[in-house]
C-alpha cells in the first residue's frame, strides 16, 4: 500500500507535467521525424536520436524527453512501410512482419496489412504503457530473477521458432538457421578475444557483419532483384484490393492474440540484453501456433502481421524498464537515450537504482509519453497508408533504381565502410540462392540474431555453474535449473513439436516446384564447403580459448550432420522431391522476362561505380543509365526523377550529418560535399 | 598596386596576425569531432557534452558536430586520424583508454603513433571496488581475509579497462575469476545484483549513480578506489570517495603486496593511462600553433565557466580537467610505460588469461 501512496500522487504530477500544449507540441514534432527517419529501411532509432543529441544540452527535461520519445516510439511503427510494401524489413523489430505483409501487399492488400499492423502498434504500445504503469514499482526482483540460464532459455525458445519457420524440408531450415549463426560467429569472439573466419589483414570482417546489412542482404536484395526481373507492380494487378478500414476490423477480430501478443512484448522487452530481435519471432510463433487453419501463414495471412506489430511497439515500453531502473540500455537508441538524458536541464536526472525513488513522476512522464507518441505516430501512419500503400501499383522497375540507392546508403551507415556495400551484395547473393532452392529465409536470420546471445550466455552460464558445482553439486543444479528455467524449457520443447509438425504447411516463399538436381546440389556443396572451412577455422583456435571455438564448433557440426543427411537424401530421392525445389524450374522466377545476372549486374554496377567516383556521382550515372535503358524511361521523365532521387539522398545525407561512400576519385581529388 | 598600398597591406597583415590566436576565426564553419566509438558508449556521452561548450567559447561559434567512427576496439578510427593533417583546424579526434590500451600494449591493429598527435584537453576519472556483504565482512582493510575465497567478475575483456582491476587484485594475491564477455559496467553490476558476480568495480561515475544505492542498502561492501594522482604523481585518496582507502593503502596492508617494483609500475602505467587521463582530445599532426592555441584558450574558457562544476558532475566528477600543457603532459602519462611494465603486464595476460599480443 506504501507503494500506491507515492505511485499514485507521481502519476498524477506525470500527467500534469505531459499535458502542457508546448510538451505536446515537441511530441508531435518528434513524432513526425521519427516517422520520416522510420520510414528508411535502416535507419532506425540511432540515427534519429544522434540527429536530435546536438540540441538536448540544457533543455527543459520534460521537452527534451518528449522530443527524444517522440522519436523513439514511431521507429518501430513507421517502419511497417517498408516491411509491409517492399519486403524489406525496416529495422530489426519487423522482421517477421515481412513474412505475411509483404505478401499481403502484393495481393493488392497492401492498405490493409498497414492499417491492421499500424492498429496492433497502438494497441501494444497501449497495453504496454498500462501494464508498465502498475508493474515498473515492482519491476526489480522479476529483473534480477532473470539470470544468465534463463536468458540462454529466452533465447533458446527463440530460436526454436526455427521449426515453425523451417519450411517443408525441416532438415533445410535447421541447416539455414545453423549457417546463419555460424555467420554471426565471425569477427573477434567477445570472450576470449581469438578471430572467427577473420584476420587483422582484412580488418573489417573482425568486427563481424552488422545487423542491418544482413537484413537487408536476406530480404530485400533478393526480392527487389526478383520483382524487377518479372518488370510489374508489387500488387499483381496494379490494383488496391482492400482499404485500410477493413485492416481496423481484422485487427478487432484478432484482439486477443493482439493483448496476447503485446503481453509477450513487454516481458520479453524487460529483459535486459535481450533487446527486440526475438521478441517479434517469438510472437509470430505465437501467432502460428494459436491459428487453427495455419495454411495461411507465409501467403499472406493477417494474423501474422498483427501478432509481431503488437510486441514490437509493447517491447519499447519493456525496454525501458533495464534502462530507466538499472541503468542499462536494452537496446543501440536506449544507450543514446541514457546519455542524452544526462545533458538534460542541470542534468539531474540520472537514471539506475535511484531513478524512482527520486523521479517517479519523470519515470511516469517517460512512460506515458511513449503511450501517447504511440497513439500520435499511428494517427498519422493510418492517415496516409492509402496514399502510400498506392506505391504497390507502381511499375516496379520504376522504384527499384531508388530501392537499390536506399538499401546501399543504408547499409554504408552501418559502419561507414565501403566493405559494407560489398558485405550487403555478397549476403543478397546468399539471399538469393536460399530464396531459389527454398531454404528458410526466417530461419537463417533468426540464427544469425541469436548467434551472439546464446553463445554469450552459453559461456558465461557455463563459467558461473562450474563454479557451484565446484562448491557443491546441489548449488549447481540449483542454479541451471530454476523454476523458470524449467518452464521455459517445457515452452520450448512445446514449440519445436509442435512447430514440426506445423511447419509442412508455412511456406514462407510460398509453393516451389521442383526442377533438376544439379543446381540445388552444387548449392548444397558450396554451404558445405562453407561450413567445412569455419568448422576448420574455429578448431585452429588454441584450446585455453575453448570459450572461442566451442559454439562454432558444436552449431558447424550440427549443421554439417544435417547437410549430409540432405545430400545422402538427394541423391537418393527423385528429382521430384520437395527437396529440389528450384524457383527457376517454374513459376514467376523461371517466367521472368529479365534473367537473375543481367538484373543483379545493375546493383554491382552501381557498387564499382561507386568504388571508382564514390556514391554520388556514382548515384547519377546509374539512375540516368537504369531509367533509359532499362526502364525505357524518355529524357525528360529520367532526368527529374534522377535529380529527385539524388536530392533525397543529400537532404538525408546533410540533416543526419553523415557521409556518402568515397570511391578513388575522391582520393585523389578534393571535391565539395555531397561528392566528397 | 603601388609599392604604397603593398606596404599597407603588409602592415595591417603582421599587425592583425600580432595577437596571434585572435586571427583564427571559425565563421560559419562545421567542426567535426570524431570519436572512434559508437554512438551509445561513454565517449559518445563525453564529446557530445563537451561539443555545444566548445562551440560557444571557440572565435566565430562554429557549429561543433561529433562524428562517430567506430571498430576494431577503436583502433579504426585512430588509425584513420594518424592519417589526417592539418587543414583548417575543423578537426578534433577523442581518444580513450580503449585506445591507449592497444597503443601501451602494441597491439597488432596499432598504426597510430601518439606522439604525432596535439592534445589539448583531457579528462579523467577513478574507480571503485566493491565485494557481496558476505565476503566483504572479510575485508578489513586488508585483502588478507579474502585470499581464501573464489570470487566471480562479470568482466568485458582482459585487455581493456578491465586489465587495472584484475591485475590489481592479482597483486593482492586474490582469487578472482573474470567471466568474460560483457558489454558494459552497467552490465557487470546487474550481474553482481543478481548474485551472479560477487565481486565488481565501477568508474566513479557509475558507482555513485548505481553501486552507492546498493551500497546504502546492504547489498555491497565497498573495498577501496583505484586512488588519484596528486601533483607529483604520487597515488592518494580519490577526493570524490575521501572516505574509502586506496589501491596503495590496501596494498600496503596485505601480506605479499608490494607498492614498489616491476608489477607496482606496471599497475601504475596502466591506471594513470586508464584512469587519471582516460579521455583525450587531440588536434592532427601539423597544426599551426595559433589553431592549437585557439582551442587551449576555448577549452579553459569552457572550464572556467561558473556552473562547469556542476554541469560537469557527470562527465568529469570531482577530476581535474587538463588543458594545454596539463594536457600534453597527461598524454605523456598516459602513453608511456617501462618496457618492463610492458613485458610484465604481456606476460601475465599469457599466462593468466592466454591472450597473446603478436
Amino acid at each position: 500500500m506504501d507503494l500506491f501512496a507515492t505511485a499514485l500522487p507521481a502519476l498524477a504530477d506525470a500527467w500534469a507535467l505531459i499535458l502542457q500544449p508546448i510538451v505536446l507540441g515537441y511530441l508531435v514534432l518528434g513524432v513526425v521525424m521519427g516517422l520520416a527517419v522510420g520510414i528508411f529501411p535502416g535507419l532506425g532509432g540511432i540515427a534519429g536520436l544522434s540527429l536530435l543529441l546536438p540540441f538536448m544540452f540544457g533543455m527543459e527535461p520534460v521537452l527534451g524527453l518528449a522530443l527524444m520519445i517522440g522519436m523513439v516510439a514511431v521507429v518501430p511503427t513507421s517502419d511497417t512501410f517498408s516491411s509491409v510494401l517492399m519486403g524489406i524489413p525496416g529495422s530489426s523489430a519487423s522482421q517477421a512482419t515481412v513474412l505475411d505483409g509483404f505478401p499481403l501487399a502484393r495481393k493488392g492488400q497492401a492498405a490493409r496489412a498497414l492499417s491492421a499492423a499500424f492498429t496492433a502498434s497502438l494497441f501494444g504500445g497501449l497495453v504496454g504503457a498500462l501494464f508498465l504503469t502498475l508493474f515498473i514499482v515492482i519491476a526489480r526482483p522479476l529483473v534480477l530473477a532473470f539470470g544468465l540460464p534463463e536468458m540462454l532459455m529466452i533465447s533458446i525458445l527463440g530460436l526454436s521458432m526455427v521449426a515453425v519457420l523451417a519450411g517443408r524440408v525441416a532438415l533445410k531450415g535447421l541447416a539455414a538457421a545453423g549457417l546463419g549463426m555460424l555467420i554471426g560467429t565471425i569477427g573477434i569472439a567477445d570472450a576470449g578475444g581469438s578471430l572467427r573466419m577473420a584476420s587483422y589483414d582484412f580488418p573489417y570482417l573482425t568486427d563481424g557483419l552488422q545487423l542491418v546489412i544482413v537484413g537487408l542482404g536476406i530480404f530485400a536484395v533478393p526480392e527487389i532483384v526478383s520483382l524487377l526481373r518479372q518488370d510489374r507492380s508489387i500488387a499483381k494487378d496494379a490494383s488496391l484490393g482492400a482499404g485500410w478500414m477493413d485492416g481496423v476490423r481484422d485487427w478487432f477480430e484478432h484482439k486477443w492474440l493482439s493483448i496476447r501478443c503485446s503481453l509477450i512484448g513487454v516481458l520479453v522487452g524487460v529483459i535486459p540484453g535481450l533487446g527486440g530481435s526475438v521478441v517479434d519471432w517469438i510472437a509470430y510463433g505465437h501467432a502460428v501456433q494459436t491459428t487453427k487453419d495455419k495454411s495461411g501463414f507465409g501467403k499472406g495471412e493477417i494474423r501474422g502481421v498483427i501478432g509481431p506489430e503488437s510486441s514490437n511497439n509493447a517491447k519499447e515500453g519493456g525496454g525501458l524498464v533495464p534502462t530507466l531502473l538499472f541503468g542499462i540500455p536494452g537496446s543501440g537508441s536506449m544507450a543514446i537515450f541514457i546519455g542524452a538524458i544526462a545533458l538534460l536541464g542541470s542534468g539531474d536526472i540520472e537514471v539506475g537504482p535511484a531513478m524512482l525513488r527520486d523521479n517517479l513522476d519523470i519515470t511516469y512522464s517517460i512512460v506515458w509519453l511513449l503511450a501517447l507518441a504511440n497513439v500520435v505516430g499511428t494517427l498519422l501512419c493510418i492517415a496516409v497508408s492509402g496514399g502510400i500503400a498506392k506505391l504497390t501499383t507502381i511499375r516496379f522497375t520504376y522504384l527499384a533504381p531508388f530501392l537499390f540507392m536506399l538499401i546501399a546508403f543504408a547499409a554504408f551507415q552501418s559502419g561507414q565502410n565501403f566493405e559494407d556495400i560489398l558485405a550487403l551484395f555478397a549476403i543478397g547473393l546468399i539471399g538469393i540462392f536460399l530464396r531459389r532452392f527454398d531454404w528458410s529465409r526466417p530461419a537463417f536470420l533468426i540464427g544469425f540474431v541469436l548467434s551472439n546471445p546464446v553463445e554469450k550466455f552459453s559461456n558465461q552460464a557455463f563459467q558461473i555453474a562450474s563454479f557451484r558445482f565446484r562448491k557443491s553439486f546441489e548449488e549447481g543444479i540449483d542454479y541451471l535449473f530454476s523454476p523458470i528455467v524449467i518452464v521455459l524449457l517445457i515452452v520450448t520443447v512445446i514449440s519445436v513439436v509442435l512447430g514440426l509438425r506445423q511447419a509442412k504447411s508455412i511456406m514462407a516463399e510460398g509453393a516451389v516446384q521442383s526442377g533438376s538436381k544439379r543446381a540445388p546440389i552444387v548449392f548444397l556443396l558450396v554451404i558445405m564447403a562453407y561450413v567445412v572451412a569455419a568448422l576448420i577455422n574455429a578448431n585452429a583456435i588454441p584450446d585455453y580459448n575453448l570459450t572461442d571455438k566451442i559454439v562454432p564448433l558444436f552449431i558447424g557440426g550440427v549443421t554439417l550432420v544435417a547437410l549430409l543427411i540432405l545430400l545422402v537424401q538427394m541423391i537418393l530421392r527423385p528429382e521430384t522431391d520437395a527437396l529440389f525445389a528450384d524457383k527457376e524450374s517454374a513459376g514467376e522466377d523461371a517466367d521472368a522476362p529479365y534473367g537473375l545476372w543481367g538484373t543483379l549486374a545493375w546493383f554491382a554496377g552501381l557498387i564499382i561505380a561507386t568504388y571508382f567516383v564514390g556514391f554520388i556521382l556514382a548515384l547519377a550515372g546509374f539512375l540516368v543509365t537504369f531509367l533509359r535503358v532499362r526502364a525505357q524511361t524518355p529524357w525528360g521523365k529520367t532526368l527529374v526523377l534522377a535529380a529527385s532521387g539524388i536530392a533525397l539522398m543529400c537532404v538525408m545525407g546533410g540533416a543526419l550529418n553523415r557521409d556518402f561512400p568515397p570511391g578513388l576519385l575522391q582520393e585523389a581529388a578534393t571535391l565539395p560535399w555531397p561528392l566528397t | 598596386m603601388t609599392i604604397k598600398h603593398l606596404a599597407a597591406s603588409v602592415a595591417a597583415l603582421a599587425f592583425a596576425a600580432a595577437p596571434a590566436f585572435a586571427e583564427v576565426d571559425f565563421s560559419g564553419k562545421t567542426i567535426e569531432w570524431v570519436i572512434p566509438f559508437s554512438e551509445t558508449g561513454g565517449s559518445a556521452k563525453w564529446a557530445n557534452f563537451f561539443a555545444p561548450l566548445l562551440a560557444q567559447e571557440l572565435p566565430g561559434q562554429p557549429t561543433v558536430v561529433v562524428k562517430f567512427m567506430p571498430g576494431a576496439g577503436s583502433t579504426k578510427g585512430a588509425n584513420w586520424f594518424q592519417e589526417q593533417k592539418h587543414k583548417d583546424g575543423t578537426l578534433l579526434f577523442g581518444s580513450s583508454g580503449s585506445t591507449q590500451f592497444p597503443y601501451l600494449l602494441s597491439d597488432p591493429r596499432v598504426r597510430y603513433e601518439y606522439n604525432d598527435w596535439i592534445p589539448v584537453m583531457a579528462t579523467g576519472t577513478g574507480g571503485v571496488a566493491y565485494l557481496n556483504p558476505e565476503d566483504g565482512a572479510n575485508f578489513d582493510g586488508s585483502a588478507n581475509g579474502l585470499k581464501d575465497v573464489d570470487l566471480i567478475f562479470g568482466s568485458q575483456g582482459a585487455t581493456g579497462l578491465d586489465l587495472v582491476p584484475l591485475l590489481a587484485w592479482k597483486l593482492l594475491g586474490m582469487n578472482v575469476e573474470p567471466v568474460f564477455g560483457i558489454k558494459g559496467r552497467g552490465d557487470g553490476r546487474l550481474m553482481f545484483e543478481r548474485g551472479e558476480a560477487t565481486i565488481d568495480y565501477q568508474t566513479s561515475s557509475g558507482y555513485i549513480s548505481g553501486a552507492a544505492d546498493l551500497v546504502a542498502a546492504g547489498t555491497a561492501v565497498p573495498m577501496m578506489s583505484w586512488g588519484a594522482l596528486d601533483e607529483d604523481g604520487m597515488i592518494v585518496r580519490d577526493p570524490t570517495f575521501p572516505d574509502m582507502p586506496s589501491f596503495k593503502e590496501v596494498c600496503a596492508a596485505t601480506e605479499g603486496c608490494e607498492t614498489e617494483g616491476v608489477a607496482w609500475d606496471a599497475w601504475k602505467a596502466f591506471f594513470i593511462s586508464g584512469y587519471p587521463s582516460q579521455k583525450i582530445a587531440f588536434l592532427p599532426k601539423e597544426t599551426p600553433q595559433e589553431v592549437i592555441d585557439t582551442y587551449v584558450a576555448a577549452f579553459e574558457a569552457v572550464r572556467a565557466r561558473p556552473d562547469f562544476k556542476e554541469i560537469s558532475s557527470n562527465e568529469v566528477g570531482q577530476y581535474p580537467m587538463f588543458v594545454g600543457e596539463g594536457a600534453v603532459k597527461a598524454t605523456h602519462e598516459a602513453t608511456t610505460v617501462t618496457p618492463e611494465a610492458k613485458a610484465y603486464v604481456i606476460d601475465w595476460l599469457k599466462t593468466s588469461y592466454g591472450v597473446t599480443i603478436e
